[in-house]
């Protein structure tokens, strides 16, 4: 991607986006759950429907070094579990969260503005980033420059991609508190990292909690809440096409996997292939990222 | 006054150091002292030598009677001095003579009722005799079998004290020790009886053929202990000098039962997990004694539900898996056992025992699970080669009538793989590619360019770090010369590959 300054934002030259109407496959489902869904998304990266089932991290914009820290570490923690983190891009939390994520696996950043923007531009590398391993989504025409109005507007898809939002550090009136109330109108599970009471910005994560959000201390209290409704995101994901030069081993292991997280042995059985075989075949997938092994020896599609 | 001297051994650790008991009678008020180091058994032993002398109708001297256990700085302990005090006493009173009490060595507990009973340690004894120049061994019956494994001494096995007093009078001749042969027990646990889990088989067969440790980790009902049993039956039968090892730490350990001869199979010990430290290393406050680790030397140490065991215990096992030995030092003794064995460790996924599993939910928090797979990670998983998650049977496994491959055609193949190892790796001065140091890994395992490859694409896909490589590779040339392959090829890595399961995250 190149780049030119632009009213003092970033403005990519050669950005590859594409547009997904409401009634493309590629559309999420999850979208439609908002009474005021888009009608169309510019995107940039990689198919939405093979992005792994998504959780929000999100939080305000001037963290302290602790909000920062965790942002990062539950985000990383996320991905490493096969969740795609999504999150806006803005200064702050976000930026720690798109980091984590990146470090371990994938995020989404849904942007302000035209999906050309890299706003703030001094979150250029996360945004080139994103396109690569994850997915950059507007859903403004390209070239639509970004405004502070439509931040919490945007905050609505951020909340309606994601099975639940996490809200890592919040001020009483900051736009991280939106995305949470998107989030409970439509039904999403909300969580908030509990803070330093003397902090400013400990003060919306700690009305959240007030109101009844779940408390989240690690990436493990989100996934054990919300396992079935994960689960049943990714059984809903279809996956790449597989390719005709593919050798039959590897396809037939690829289709002994399926959608689902299974051990190898499940594979040597599911495959009709012996161990030698079946090793050679996994070992390709997994070195051209076809699958990835996870804890214990469970092997999962990730395209 | 009267002197006479016997000889005996005394054991500590697993060697024998020859002692000279020497009895003085002399006048003055009836006293019997021991001296020269004795620990509290020996000063028992007064007791039961003035009773079993009594009832083998010999008079007891009322006289000042002091019995020296030479060399003193030796530490002495337990009942295996009352045959040689008590013949030294009737030594002494010119009883039985002198000179043919010199010719032996001699060891027994004695009952009150004057019969002598078997002791520990005497396959040790008996060869630190024959290498002192004992012509014989006077010892009980029911050690004879033990001691006749050492070739070049003569066995003189013994009922009663009586009859020891006679033998040495010239007065009858006792009979010679039963021959017993090495027998073949049939094994019971074979691998045919291992239904489905071929990937886990596959991993077993490495592991006995490279001498790999090995994690198995799954859910409660997987058969981990099941395909554990069956380890040392597919490794290559123990040579002469090994069962010799065996035999003499079991015999030191009092564990070998009667009348048993040589140890030919292969030790499986599965300690449980409430075993002490000391019961698994070894040690003990007043006499050593080996621990389960000692006890599995050659064969196989399984740890089920190794994360539950105590901490202290599974550091502990660091220096044994690495020296192959274990020096014990307390503030009286100090020695050191061998236990050169192979790990097996099994754990369940987590605390509850159903993560991972792909029918039951886990419900663990995520911090105990954390702490959980802690327990193991660090010095001791680090020298665990093999890796392997079992799942539950499914329902067409556990009644899948097809027998698995039998033991013996494993075995075979695993032998043959040693050989190969053993020829190629004579020039390092080790014998299995788990020995292999990382310095020579890439000398001694001969990698193909393509296998190199594969190996470093899987670093960057797989994020597998250094130790990781190191573990794949020896993996990978165990399969290579199971395969009977010369150097290392991809497919080979690919399958060393399936046996790990740090996923992403290390």
């Amino acid at each position: 991607m190149r780049f030119k300054n632009k009213d003092g934002g970033l403005f990519a030259v050669d950005i590859d986006a594409r547009v997904v109407e409401r009634d493309d496959d590629e559309y999420p489902e999850m979208l439609t759950h908002l009474a005021d869904a888009p009608e169309r998304l510019w995107v940039a990266g990689g198919d939405l429907r093979t992005l792994p089932p998504c959780v929000a991290v999100v939080g305000t914009r001037t963290p302290t070094h602790y909000g920062e820290e965790i942002a990062r570490q539950i985000a990383a923690d996320l991905a490493g579990s096969n969740v795609c983190v999504v999150s806006g891009l803005a200064r702050g939390i976000d930026a720690w969260a798109h980091t984590g994520a990146l470090e371990m696996g994938k995020t989404v950043a849904v942007l302000p503005g035209g999906i050309d923007r890299c706003y703030p531009s001094s979150n250029r590398e996360i945004y080139e980033r994103a396109a690569e391993s994850g997915a950059l989504v507007a859903e403004v025409p390209p070239g639509t420059a970004t405004h502070k109005r439509r931040f919490t507007h945007r905050n609505r898809i951020i909340a309606a991609l994601s099975v639940a939002v996490v809200v890592v550090q919040a001020a009483e009136r900051s736009g991280a508190l939106s995305t949470a109330r998107h989030g409970l109108d439509i039904g999403r599970e909300v969580f908030a990292v509990p803070g330093d009471v003397r902090v400013e910005v400990s003060a919306g994560v700690h009305e959240l909690l007030r109101e009844g959000a779940a408390v989240c201390t690690s990436a493990g209290d989100i996934l054990a809440r919300v396992q079935p409704e994960l689960a049943r995101v990714a059984s809903g994901r279809s996956f790449a096409p597989i390719p005709d030069d593919m050798s039959s081993d590897q396809a037939a292991v690829l289709a002994a996997i399926g959608g689902e997280a299974v051990s190898l042995s499940a594979i040597v059985s599911g495959a009709g292939l012996s161990i030698d075989d079946m090793a050679v075949a996994v070992s390709r997938l997994e070195t051209s990222g076809w699958i990835a092994r996870g804890p214990g020896s469970l092997v999962r599609r990730v395209r | 006054m009267a002197v006479a001297k016997a000889e005996s051994v005394a054991v500590v650790g697993l060697d024998g150091y020859p002692v000279e008991v020497e009895v003085a009678i002399a006048q003055g008020l009836p006293a019997f002292n021991v001296v020269g180091l004795p620990d509290a058994s020996i000063q028992e032993s007064r007791e039961r030598v003035r009773a079993a002398v009594a009832s083998s109708a010999e008079e007891w001297p009322l006289q000042r009677i002091t019995v020296n256990l030479s060399p003193a700085h030796l530490r002495k302990a337990g009942p295996g001095f009352d045959l040689a005090i008590a013949l030294g006493v009737l030594a002494a009173r010119g009883r039985v003579a002198q000179e043919r009490l010199r010719e032996l060595c001699l060891l027994g507990e004695l009952s009150l009722d004057g019969s002598v009973r078997r002791v520990r340690g005497v396959l040790a004894s008996a060869i630190a005799a024959a290498r002192a120049g004992k012509r014989a061994i006077l010892l009980p019956r029911a050690n004879a079998n033990e001691a006749s494994l050492v070739g070049g001494i003569e066995v003189l096995p013994v009922e009663h004290l009586a009859q020891a007093v006679r033998f040495l009078r010239g007065e009858c001749e006792l009979d010679p020790p039963p021959a017993s042969g090495p027998e073949e027990v049939p094994d019971d646990d074979d691998l045919a009886d291992v239904r489905g889990q071929d990937l886990a088989k596959t991993a077993l067969e490495i592991a006995a053929a490279g001498g790999h440790n090995l994690l198995l980790q799954g859910p409660p009902g997987g058969g981990k202990t099941m395909l554990a049993r069956r380890l040392p039956g597919i490794l290559p039968p123990l040579t002469h000098a090994e069962a010799l090892e065996v035999t003499q730490i079991y015999s030191v350990a009092g564990l070998l039962p009667e009348d048993a001869g040589l140890i030919t199979r292969r030790p499986f010990r599965a300690p449980h997990q409430s075993v002490s430290l000391a019961g698994l290393v070894g040690g003990g406050g007043l006499t050593p004694h080996p621990g389960e680790a000692s006890l599995a030397h050659r064969g196989v140490l399984f740890m089920d539900e190794a994360a539950e065991f105590r901490r202290d215990g599974i550091q502990a096992l660091r220096g044994p898996l690495e020296e192959g030995s274990i020096a014990i030092v307390r503030g009286r003794w100090s020695v050191t056992y061998p236990c050169r064995f192979q790990l097996v460790a099994a754990t369940n996924p987590c605390p509850c025992g159903y993560a991972g599993d792909m029918v039951r939910q886990c419900k663990c928090l995520p911090g105990r699970l954390a702490a959980y797979s802690e327990r193991l990670s660090g010095p001791v998983v680090d020298r665990i080669d093999l890796q392997i998650n079992m799942d539950r049977l499914t329902k067409r496994e556990i009644f899948s009538a097809e027998p698995g491959e039998p033991t013996a055609s494993v075995r075979e193949r695993v032998v043959q793989a040693r050989q190969r190892q053993a020829e190629r790796l004579h020039a390092f001065g080790i014998a299995t590619n788990a020995e292999i140091p990382p310095p020579h890994l890439e000398e001694a395992c001969r990698f193909s360019a393509d296998a190199k490859r594969e190996i470093v694409a899987s670093v960057d896909s797989n994020g597998l770090s250094a130790r990781g490589v190191h573990r794949v590779m020896r993996v990978a040339r165990t399969v290579a010369d199971l395969a009977g392959e010369d150097s290392v090829r991809e497919r080979d890595v690919a399958k060393a590959l399936m046996y790990r399961l740090d996923g992403k995250r290390q």
